[in-house]
């Protein structure tokens, strides 16, 4: 395989982390309403994301930054040509990452209560943005032979954008069910669990979908199989969080969304962006990609950084194992000195 | 204004807020990191008291420097996607790095850091903080490596087929001199940040207990919470004094760096307009109002001294922004191509020549501020010493407006180092022989995609937006600050009043004790 090919697969990789980590807290957000009656039971929805959320988006910010730094030709035809959907994710990042903050640095209820609804605002834009900027980087932007967009601030949104759109928050939000079925005890994880038998199977169509219309438009047998993969392992979430397995159940969604995912990036290789101008204007790896020496450089670095990241990400994961319930036993808690 | 205007007030903008947190990350992350080592050696309360205190002020202010930072990194692809192209090759793998080796330690750390509070071991938790801050620190290398790249591109050839840099020397790009100089610059001055942040705030406090006479309710519990605000202001005191030392030994570093490598800059930033031997250095100049003509400006100057400062010898020459501006349009050209790339610009002429009032005054703003801050921090040890608390109302606020001063020389100094760099975004390295040589004008990196009412968009709410963040976190940090260090439990320290109402912090409040409980945690938390 050569370099550049090896960096596609890096920055889906990169894609794949993201959103199977970030995946969760986006949907443990979006639940807040639906799942969260209580304020008590709000707060420990919160408290289940509170030590993992900022660590999970740095995925984001480093698959964005591979982009840049293997593609630069793809970096730079794809936020330009989503210009105002892209500054819409950041708005929502941006008020997301402070209510987090700010929602207890204050107490009133109508403070909580809105810093709340800000975080679930934030998510909601967040992954709605990304999922339509990856749809449309998947199935097509109107680009022309150098890359920049044709038509208007709005020419970038079709189909495909909406499709992905849906995909990511369909995804997320079962995705964050099970993560509270397996994180926390009493009546949200019941009221989770409900949620992902209610709804898993409908979650994953925009997902199998997007990935499908992906497959059928370039795939070869390699992504049919994926696919399958794919459909197979909702099959499996919706059987094992039935009988309540949470675990088996976040495991096989898990495998459901990377099963997705490489089928979409797997059949779109090596086009980065498909032009809906003309088939010859399609950006590939090879017109986006850096320089062999950068990408050697960048491989080594990865090589080594890479395994380390996912090393300390997984142990803090394991620190914070432990089940919460709404009543958290605070013994253990040191007691400051006055 | 076009699109490329529009484009350049925003980086700026953003840029610009994004680095009233940085410097407080990166110098506040070291100090609170330091009062957490003090605390597990010692076991002392004050430490502690002082480790939550300061450490929940680098929390809030963090998530800023966070959804800030967030924006920086898509920008370069929304509005300056001819720039990204361009400089691909080398820019974007440092911001990767950035993010792959150092945001990473910094998030996970810190979260482990503020949830970790008696569930992992003492020593692992501060380890954990020790981690986050060694992230910081090397996200500002990566990133710092990245600007000094463009101010002076070293490792790269030219690539025939594309006129574009070809990154052939990884080593040299991550040894950049003009990198390790602003690199050792830029921390140094965050360090002044955090400083001023200890005094002000310790002074005030200490004032204000001693002015309350609150030495009579609990002796024991008084010199401990004495204690936390003394030490924060000798603390700060000395760091900041240190710190303003070390910005002028590295800020003499980059000054002679910097004329070898961007003379017109520098001779700007002195409104010197002929070549002068020997030089001298300007202390305070008039200009004609609305003009960029070096001749109309008139200095009050000090004899040898930018001699010295540029070559460190008193006689040697110093070339004026005249002969340089005539320099560069001999070699780069008296206009720009005639080429659709340079949009409004193309076939215009070109002023080498950065705007002179910004170069000249901020580059003074800088050091000036930072003489300030660091007065300041010395009149603040000196009315600490041996126990001693100052009563006057105007040191006090003296102290406290003070804190300001180095946030404003950083401001200052990042907007001198990118706006003298101007016409040029890539600037030329004239080590290199001039037909090899890189460079890339502003003009020609703005996305050619986008049009000025996306701009216009962007510019205006994200301006809206960071001003509302602004008033809400200063309002929370106010308040914070005001109710001081409190125990473990959110109560405040006796004696204390809070100020706010009835929703504040007080024990039994509406919340009940379940929900102090919860917010033990919570409250340290993000
Ligand atoms: C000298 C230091 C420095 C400079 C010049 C910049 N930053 Fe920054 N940045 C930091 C030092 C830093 C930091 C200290 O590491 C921050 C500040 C607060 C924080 O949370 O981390 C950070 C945060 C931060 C984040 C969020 C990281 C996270 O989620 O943990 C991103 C994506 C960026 N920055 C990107 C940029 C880009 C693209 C810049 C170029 C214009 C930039 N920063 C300038
Ligand atoms: C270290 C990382 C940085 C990088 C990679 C960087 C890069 C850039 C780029 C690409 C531009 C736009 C092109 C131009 O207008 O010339 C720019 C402009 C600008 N940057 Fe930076 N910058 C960095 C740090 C900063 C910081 C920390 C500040 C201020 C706090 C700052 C202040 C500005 C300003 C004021 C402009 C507008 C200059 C003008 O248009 O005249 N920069 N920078
Ligand atoms: C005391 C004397 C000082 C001198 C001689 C000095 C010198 C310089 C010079 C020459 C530059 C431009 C570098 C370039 O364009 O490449 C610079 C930039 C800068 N200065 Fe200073 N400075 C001083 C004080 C300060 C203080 C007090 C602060 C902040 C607390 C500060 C913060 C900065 C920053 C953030 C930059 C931009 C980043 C960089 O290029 O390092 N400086 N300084």
């Amino acid at each position: 395989m050569d370099l550049q090919t090896v960096w596609f697969a890096a920055v889906a990789v990169l894609w794949i982390g993201f959103l199977l980590l970030e995946g969760f807290d986006f949907g443990v957000a979006a639940l807040l309403p639906v799942l969260g009656r209580r304020t008590a039971d709000r707060h420990l929805m919160l408290r289940s994301i509170g030590p993992l959320w900022d660590g999970n988006e740095v995925w984001l910010i480093t698959a964005v930054g591979a982009v840049f730094a293997a593609f630069p030709g793809w970096y730079a035809s794809w936020l330009p040509a989503l210009y105002l959907p892209f500054v819409l994710v950041l708005f929502g990042l941006i008020i997301r990452a402070v209510a987090f903050e700010w929602r207890h640095s204050h107490h009133t209820e109508q403070w909580d209560a809105t810093w709340t609804r800000v975080i679930v605002a934030g998510s909601l834009i967040a992954s709605l943005g990304i999922g339509a900027a990856l749809g449309a980087t998947t199935l097509g932007l109107p680009i022309d032979d150098d890359g920049n967009r044709v038509g208007g601030a709005f020419s970038g949104l079709g189909w495909p954008a909406l499709l992905g759109a849906v995909a990511v928050l369909a995804y997320s939000t079962v995705h964050g069910a099970l993560f509270l079925a397996l994180k926390v005890d009493g009546d949200v994880r019941e009221r989770a669990r409900a949620f992902a038998v209610r709804w898993s199977p409908l979650a994953a169509l925009p997902l199998l979908a997007w990935a499908g219309v992906t497959h059928l438009r370039y795939g070869t047998p390699a992504t049919a199989v994926l696919w399958l993969v794919a459909a197979l392992a909702v099959v499996v979430a919706w059987a094992r969080i039935r009988v309540g397995r949470e675990g088996q159940a976040f495991a096989a969604w898990g495998a459901m969304l990377v099963a997705a995912a490489a089928t979409i990036f797997g059949a779109a290789y090596p086009v980065v962006v498909p032009s809906t101008i003309d088939a010859a204007f399609d950006l590939t790896v090879a017109d986006a990609s850096v320089s062999d020496y950068t990408l050697t450089v960048m491989t080594w670095a990865a090589g080594f950084g890479l395994p380390v990241v996912l090393g300390y990400q997984a142990w803090t994961y394991w620190v914070f194992r432990e089940r919460l319930t709404a009543d958290p036993v605070h013994e253990e808690h040191e007691e400051v000195p006055a | 204004m076009d699109v490329l205007d529009i484009a350049r007030w925003q980086f700026g903008i953003t840029t610009v807020y994004h680095f009233l947190m940085v410097p407080l990350t990166l110098g506040l992350g070291v100090l609170v990191a330091v009062m957490h080592t003090m605390w597990v050696r010692t076991d002392k309360p004050e430490w502690l008291r002082m480790t939550r205190f300061w450490g929940r002020i680098f929390l809030i202010n963090f998530v800023l420097g966070v959804a800030t930072g967030l924006v920086q990194e898509f920008q370069f692809g929304l509005a300056w996607s001819e720039y990204s192209r361009f400089v691909g090759d080398v820019f974007g793998s440092l911001l990767a790095l950035e993010a792959l080796l150092a945001f990473f330690l910094e998030s996970t750390f810190l979260g482990l850091w503020i949830f970790g509070w008696g569930r992992i071991p003492k020593k692992v938790h501060l380890a954990a903080l020790w981690a986050a801050v060694i992230g910081s620190w090397v996200s500002a290398y990566f990133i710092i490596a990245a600007n000094s790249w463009m101010q002076h591109p070293v490792g790269v050839v030219t690539d025939d087929a594309t006129g574009r840099p070809l990154q052939v020397d990884f080593v040299a790009v991550l040894t950049n001199n003009t990198a390790l100089a602003a690199y050792a610059h830029t921390l140094v001055g965050a360090l002044m940040v955090a400083g001023a942040l200890l005094v002000g705030i310790g002074l005030w406090h200490l004032r204000k207990r001693k002015l309350a006479e609150q030495s009579t309710t609990d002796p024991a519990r008084q010199s401990v919470d004495d204690g936390v605000w003394r030490r924060s202001v000798r603390l700060g005191g000395w760091v900041s004094l240190a710190a303003f030392l070390l910005v002028a030994v590295t800020g003499d570093w980059q000054a002679k760096l910097m004329y070898q490598q961007q003379p017109l800059k520098m001779s700007s930033a002195e409104a010197l307009c002929e070549t002068e031997a020997p030089a001298s250095f300007s202390i305070f100049a008039f200009a004609k109002f609305g003009s960029n003509e070096c001749d109309d400006v008139h200095s009050i100057t000090v004899p040898y001294l930018l001699s010295y400062l540029a070559n460190g010898d008193f006689t040697s020459a110093v070339p004026g922004v005249n002969e340089l501006q005539e320099e560069y349009a001999a070699v780069y050209g008296e206009t720009y191509p005639d080429d659709p790339s340079f949009g409004d610009k193309a076939g215009e002429p070109i002023d080498y020549t950065p705007l002179l009032a910004v170069t000249y005054w901020n580059f003074r703003l800088m050091i000036g501020m930072g003489a300030a801050s660091a007065a300041v921090a010395a009149y603040a040890l000196w009315s600490t010493r041996k126990g001693r608390v100052p009563t006057s109302r105007i040191g006090v606020t003296g102290a406290l407006l003070a804190m300001g001063a180095p946030f404003v020389a950083n401001a200052a100094g990042w907007i001198f180092t990118e706006m003298g760099r101007q016409p040029f975004v890539v600037y030329p390295n004239p080590d290199v022989p001039v037909e090899d040589q890189v460079y890339f004008f502003t003009a020609q990196a703005v996305s050619p995609g986008i049009t000025a009412a996306e701009v216009w968009t962007s510019l205006v709410s994200l301006t809206v937006v960071y001003g509302a963040l602004a008033v809400v976190e200063l309002w929370l940090v106010t308040r914070f600050v005001r109710r001081g260090v409190t125990t473990a439990d959110g109560a405040p320290v006796p004696g204390h009043t809070p100020e706010g109402g009835p929703d504040d912090d007080t024990p039994g409040g509406a919340d009940g004790p379940a929900r102090r409980a919860d917010d033990d945690v919570l409250s340290f938390a993000y």
